[in-house]
């Protein structure tokens, strides 16, 4: 516990028992979500720009940058959400989670797929006959990418996705609602969501850090979600820019680890969308290391949110294994 | 009072910006009396493979252009060095030891071969294409086209000279090119990389990179995004070596004579043969 901050064993000490007492955080009441907000540690802008940017000159080489190569491959939520998304795209996409470098059958396969909810049952069904049963389908839901739709579409949204196969729910949060300060409404679509998936699907939110200003406002969402019932927290749906900035992924790792010495909870973290090379992606796991934990570098509390990452991924373990410098002639098109 | 000298630390030219070495390394070279003149940087592989990817970036964009549009920029090329020629000759004499007269003579046949080779972008594949008789109801015509990304190991001497009777050639082909220059004799190539920046050469179409040219060529050699290599510059010592690490992806290697012709720029092309139905 030497990790934690005075400050947070101050918040742990009240926060403990409030929750051993009922297990539960907020009452879902907008004074009771105001005055749980109110005790969360304002977050050091300054600081947490350049803590990130330390660790991110971290040099992994050798042995540990082919280990986190490895790493980085599991957690990768190989993700496709265009328009023009078509069955045949889905099923490219699924044989490349399943084998990522046809050549060599020692890389390991891909977290998840990720897919418009449409899209979940072809991948479904294409993975259990490509032998990819353990592979797990994230189905982007609630509106995604905006979250603009009534309470009731979302629902069917979500209900459409779970049936079709998703064992993962990407919701997004309704940032307007959140910008405003209308808190309990955010709350209560999260802990609605949540009971839809019950014990079907593992509930992931996506904070959209992009839309919510500051670094102030990430913990802020950060912990609401967790609060709410998040099994994962989010960083952004891809479709704006910035997406997954490093101080913005530190901030929510300290929100995972402080959650977790508040409750004995952990809860995962998906950074998505800018992070397209093998440096990005290893500076995420030195972040995830250095701020939550090793506990959290598993597929299981850490995923990566991309597409073009793995074939770079590809190409920098191809390098250490036969000592050149590779192209993308030689990884498959997405 | 006399003034003391500014004493340069040049930098590389990748994907049309100037960064320092990744490595932060730089060497030195001297003139040809022994006395220290500059500090260029002292490229790395990873800088190799930085060059090699913003080559393959601008690729579909230079490539893509219209052959005409390639040859204006040739040519805009050699405007802007004949603005600069004095630096040019300046450049020269001191690293080669030569005299002025011979210096002017380097730059303007550098020069002139911008100009004659930017001629040739809009000309070659008339030349070098045909249409084929076949025996059926069909056209068939064949095009050669660029080949991809080049490496060039330009001549060591005449430092100028040499680099431009390399790179004109590629770039009249629609390829991109990433250069090693003359290891001891950098600065005309540097001075050309700004010359580059300011033309209408659209950035990472011509990277260039100073530093060891054999701790270079190993990799450039064995790069899988390497379609080509011109080793006129490499030493015979180590181009047995080159040619090896060069087959895993069969890339196209040349040793040039000296001098221009329009078999440098088709010996980094490669022929597309089209078939088309007659009355369609």
């Amino acid at each position: 516990m030497e990790w934690v901050s005075d400050e947070v064993k101050v918040i742990l000490f009240f926060k403990v028992s409030i929750y051993t007492l009922d297990m539960q955080l907020i009452d879902g009441s907008p004074q009771s979500i105001k005055s749980y907000l109110a005790t969360l540690s304002p977050v050091d802008q300054v600081g947490a720009e350049a803590r990130a940017s330390m660790l991110a000159t971290r040099s992994i080489k050798t042995t540990s940058k082919a280990w986190a190569i490895d790493c980085a491959i599991s957690m990768i939520d190989l993700t496709t959400l265009e328009g023009s998304d078509t069955d045949g795209k889905v099923k490219a996409i699924c044989n490349k989670a399943v084998r990522p470098d046809p050549t060599d059958p020692t890389v390991p396969h891909v977290g998840a797929i990720c897919v418009y909810n449409d899209m979940v049952e072809v991948a479904r069904k294409h993975l259990d006959s490509i032998g990819g049963k353990d592979i797990p389908v994230a189905a982007v839901s609630t509106g995604f990418p905006s979250g603009r739709a009534s309470r009731e579409v979302k629902k069917q949204d979500t209900l459409d996705a779970l049936n079709a196969g998703a064992t993962e729910i990407d919701m997004v949060i309704d940032r307007g609602a959140f910008l405003s300060g209308n808190l309990e409404k955010v709350f209560s679509e999260i802990v609605y969501i949540k009971e839809l998936c019950g014990d079907r699907a593992h509930l992931k939110v996506i904070l959209e850090t992009g839309e919510l200003v500051t670094l102030d406002n990430v913990r802020k969402a950060s912990f609401l979600a967790m609060a709410a019932g998040a099994d994962f927290i989010k960083t952004s749906t891809g479709k704006i820019s910035p997406a997954a900035t490093p101080p913005v992924v530190l901030v929510m790792l300290e929100a995972v680890r402080d959650f977790y010495a508040m409750t004995g909870v952990r809860i995962g973290v998906k950074p998505a969308g800018g992070i397209r090379n093998t440096k990005d992606a290893i500076k995420q796991l030195v972040l995830v290391n250095e701020t939550a934990g090793p506990e959290w570098l598993t597929p299981k509390l850490f995923r990566i949110g991309a597409s073009a990452l793995l074939n770079d991924l590809l190409m920098q373990r191809m390098k250490l294994r036969d000592g050149h410098y590779q192209g993308p002639n030689y990884v498959t098109l997405d | 009072m006399t003034r003391i000298d500014v004493k340069k630390t040049y930098k590389l030219y990748i994907g049309g910006a100037f960064p320092r070495s990744e490595s932060g390394r730089t060497y030195e070279i001297n003139d040809s009396n022994g006395e220290f003149i500059a500090n260029p940087a002292q490229a790395s592989r990873k800088d190799l493979r930085d060059a090699v990817l913003a080559a393959r970036t601008s690729l579909p964009g230079w490539s893509g252009a219209t052959a005409f549009n390639r040859g204006q920029i040739l040519y805009r090329v050699a405007e802007m060095m004949e603005s600069r020629s004095g630096q040019f000759i300046d450049e020269i004499c001191a690293l080669e030891g030569v005299t002025k007269t011979v210096a002017k003579k380097q730059i303007e046949e550098s020069i002139d071969t911008w100009v004659w080779y930017s001629g040739w972008c809009d000309k070659i594949s008339a030349i070098a294409g045909s249409t084929n008789p076949v025996s059926g109801p069909f056209y068939n015509f064949t095009t050669p086209e660029s080949m991809g990304v080049i490496g060039v190991f330009a001549a060591q001497k005449p430092s100028l000279l040499g680099l431009v009777q390399a790179l004109a050639p590629v770039l009249a082909g629609g390829n991109t090119a990433v250069v090693v220059t003359s290891q001891k004799f950098p600065l005309p190539a540097i001075s050309l990389s700004e010359v580059l920046a300011t033309s209408d050469v659209p950035g990472g179409v011509v990277n260039i990179l100073t530093g060891k040219t054999n701790e270079l060529a190993p990799w450039m050699a064995s790069h899988m995004d390497v379609d080509g290599l011109d080793i006129s510059g490499l030493s015979k010592d180590v181009e047995t070596q080159t040619r090896i690490e060069g087959t895993e992806n069969l890339k196209r290697i040349h040793r040039f004579p000296d001098g221009n012709s329009p078999q440098r720029i088709l010996a980094f092309m490669e022929d597309k043969t089209v078939w088309h139905p007659v009355g369609i």
